[in-house]
């Protein structure tokens, strides 16, 4: 009894849910009649037409987006080969410079080279007096240019208040680190050689290299000195030192190694600077090595400059000129890499 | 009381050290006036910009500078030609296609490269790409003002490719990434968006590019040809200014025309690169506004 009043209610429920099935079915049938029906008459079969046009389009625009964002990619691969071809082009240049100097220079490059007077109206013997040209002009524009640097550094960082006297001075700065290396030529022709009454000497070339070399300082000891915190600073004038004080105690000594790399820079630059040495320090041929800075030298870069241009025997001078390139070029970019060295091991530390 | 004393004196020192480069520059700029301004009273300055003639050891002398401005003007161009388009697009590589390790190596060494002497160039250039040029276009000297452009070309690689790397490094990141939410590529973003916005950054590393090939001296001197003719194509020999000051000083006897001639010249040569980099001065502090704003 109980099985058969749940029988019926069984199949109760079962034909019920089969109606259920069949009404779905008949609704959908219907839809799809009244969809007929609506195609058939006029106005709202343009809504109609309208939402399938727009089907149509969203599945063309999605293949056309595929299209068009593969095309993006082509053109993006195409751009980014030809921006890395451009760089594979400027190092290959400067790759080419360095390894034809080095490959010619190399064979030239011996001990007696470096360490021998020239010989034989410069077709032979060794570039000695050049090296120790170049020495002493770097170090005498070292000299003057480091303690002036460091000092407008000093002021313009910690001293000057902003106003018409630090616009001023940084106009100086900005504008003396832009004028051309034979505009420096011509001053110190005019003004050491000439009107000082120096004449063509290494102290006159030396006084026109620092001049050249005294922005590079200048910015690289202010960087230096910013990067030093303003705590050290504070901390320091909170136990009662004065500006000076500060400055000498707290705040140099952090900011010395940045000071020194701009410094080695220079070097690099005053080593490698052969217009401004023209007219004021530079000789072609000297038979002894300069006895005081009040006499003429040879330097590494009027030397190559010269036995290309001068002479009356380019056969034997091409060769030598290589070789003093090369020279010239491992100490410039060993003073360089130096510096950058430097600057990376500090900048870790910090 | 002596603590003040000696913190003042150090003040006094140090302002006076500070205004060093200011009066070396307008040291400068008074020697060159001096030295320079009697042959402007000797030909006129009409005569001077815009005579043809370089005849500086004739008898009667002749100081027309076009000639000279002129091959300065084209091996300025030629090396612009190449440094920026190259230069540009290697920064571009530098800070945005390379992946931060390789950026890491090469940018240290361009800058490295920045410091090989410009005689290094001279002598390159006389003596491997002269050669060359001659052979390729068939001329009678390879020492043109298209070879003295290649290697300021070169030369200039470096400071262009430095500052503009700097520019485009220091657009700040939100850029790129308000880019790329907006569906645009990597290049999309590059073209569009960083070098847009760091337009005026780049624009300085131009200038400043320029303004060295401009002043440069030695490679000119060494490779351009030294031929004081107004150029008509590129594989002439020309005398630009810089060169015709380093190689006829020596022989310009102290104070006469042609020494002050040469002075006159490198004023020209001072106001244009001055011009130049206040230019780029003025760029690169409107670029430090807009990204400071960004």
């Amino acid at each position: 009894m109980i099985r058969g009043a749940q029988d019926p209610a069984m199949t109760e429920g079962a034909i019920s849910s089969k109606a259920a099935g069949v009404a779905s079915a008949a609704v959908a049938a219907a839809a799809a009649a009244a969809a007929k029906t609506a195609e058939a008459a006029d106005a709202p079969g343009a809504t109609q037409a309208m939402k399938a046009a727009e089907a149509a389009k969203a599945l063309a625009a999605e293949a056309g987006g595929r299209v068009l964002r593969q095309k993006r990619q082509r053109r993006q691969a195409a751009m980014f080969a030809l921006m890395i071809a451009a760089l594979v082009i400027a190092l290959g240049f400067l790759a080419l410079l360095v390894g034809f100097v080095a490959v010619r220079g190399i064979g030239v490059i011996s001990w007696e080279f470096i360490t021998q007077m020239p010989r034989n109206a410069m077709t032979e013997g060794g570039i000695l007096p050049a090296i120790l040209g170049t020495f002493y002009l770097v170090i005498g524009a070292m000299v003057m240019a480091t303690p002036l640097g460091i000092g407008s550094a000093i002021y313009l960082t910690e001293y000057a208040r902003q106003g018409p006297v630090v616009r001023a001075i940084r106009i100086g700065v900005n504008n003396l680190a832009g004028v051309p290396s034979v505009v420096f030529g011509l001053f110190g022709l005019a003004v050491f050689v000439k009107m000082f009454g120096f004449r063509v000497s290494i102290l006159s070339g030396a006084l026109t290299l620092g001049i050249v070399v005294l922005p590079t300082i200048i910015r690289a000891s202010e960087e230096a000195i910013l990067a030093v915190p303003v705590s050290y600073r504070e901390a320091s004038l909170a136990l009662g030192a004065t500006r000076w004080q500060t400055v000498r105690y707290a705040v140099l000594p952090s900011a010395m190694p940045g000071i020194l790399t701009g410094c080695i820079l220079g070097v690099g630059r005053v080593a490698g600077e052969t217009a401004p040495i023209m007219f004021t320090a530079a000789t072609f041929f000297t038979a002894r090595l300069p006895g005081s800075i009040f006499e003429e030298v040879q330097a590494l870069p009027y030397h190559i400059y010269a036995l290309v241009t001068e002479g009356t025997h380019p056969e034997a001078q091409v060769p030598i000129a290589f070789g003093t390139a090369l020279v010239l070029l491992a100490l410039v970019l060993g003073v360089d890499l130096a510096a950058i060295v430097l600057r990376s091991r500090y900048e870790k530390s910090r | 009381m002596r603590r003040r004393i000696r913190e003042n004196l150090i003040h006094a020192v140090l302002v006076a050290v500070a205004f060093s480069s200011l009066v070396f520059l307008v040291g400068i700029v008074l020697v060159l006036f001096r030295e320079g301004m009697p042959i402007f009273q000797k030909t006129g300055l009409a005569h001077f910009i815009f005579g043809r003639d370089w005849y500086p050891t004739y008898d009667p002398p002749s100081f027309g500078t076009l000639p000279l401005m002129a091959g300065s003007f084209l091996v300025t161009v030629g090396a612009m030609a190449i440094a920026i388009p190259v230069g540009v697009a290697s920064a571009i590589t530098i800070s945005q296609v390379l992946p931060g390790r390789a950026r890491g190596i090469v940018k240290p060494v361009v800058e490295l490269l920045a410091g090989v002497p410009s005689v290094v160039y001279g002598l390159f250039g006389m003596q491997i790409m002269a050669p060359l040029m001659m052979n390729v276009f068939n001329l009678p000297t390879g020492l043109t003002a298209l070879t003295a452009s290649i290697i300021l070309g070169i030369m200039a690689l470096p400071t262009v490719v430095s500052i503009a790397e700097d520019a485009l490094s220091a657009v700040p990141g939100t850029y790129r990434e308000a880019s790329y939410a907006l569906g645009a590529t990597r290049w999309e973003t590059i073209s569009r968006v960083l070098v847009p916005a760091a337009s005026s950054g780049i624009v300085t590393a131009a200038l400043l590019g320029m303004a060295r090939a401009i002043g440069e001296t030695m490679t000119v001197l060494m490779v351009a040809g030294g031929a004081a003719v107004v150029p008509t194509s590129f594989l002439q020999p020309v005398r630009p200014m810089t060169a015709a000051i380093a190689a006829e000083m020596g022989e310009a006897p102290v104070g006469g025309s042609h020494y002050h001639a040469l002075f006159a010249i490198a004023i020209v040569l001072f106001v244009v690169t001055l011009a130049f980099n206040m230019v780029a001065d003025s760029f690169t502090r409107r670029f430090q506004r807009k990204v400071a704003g960004g």
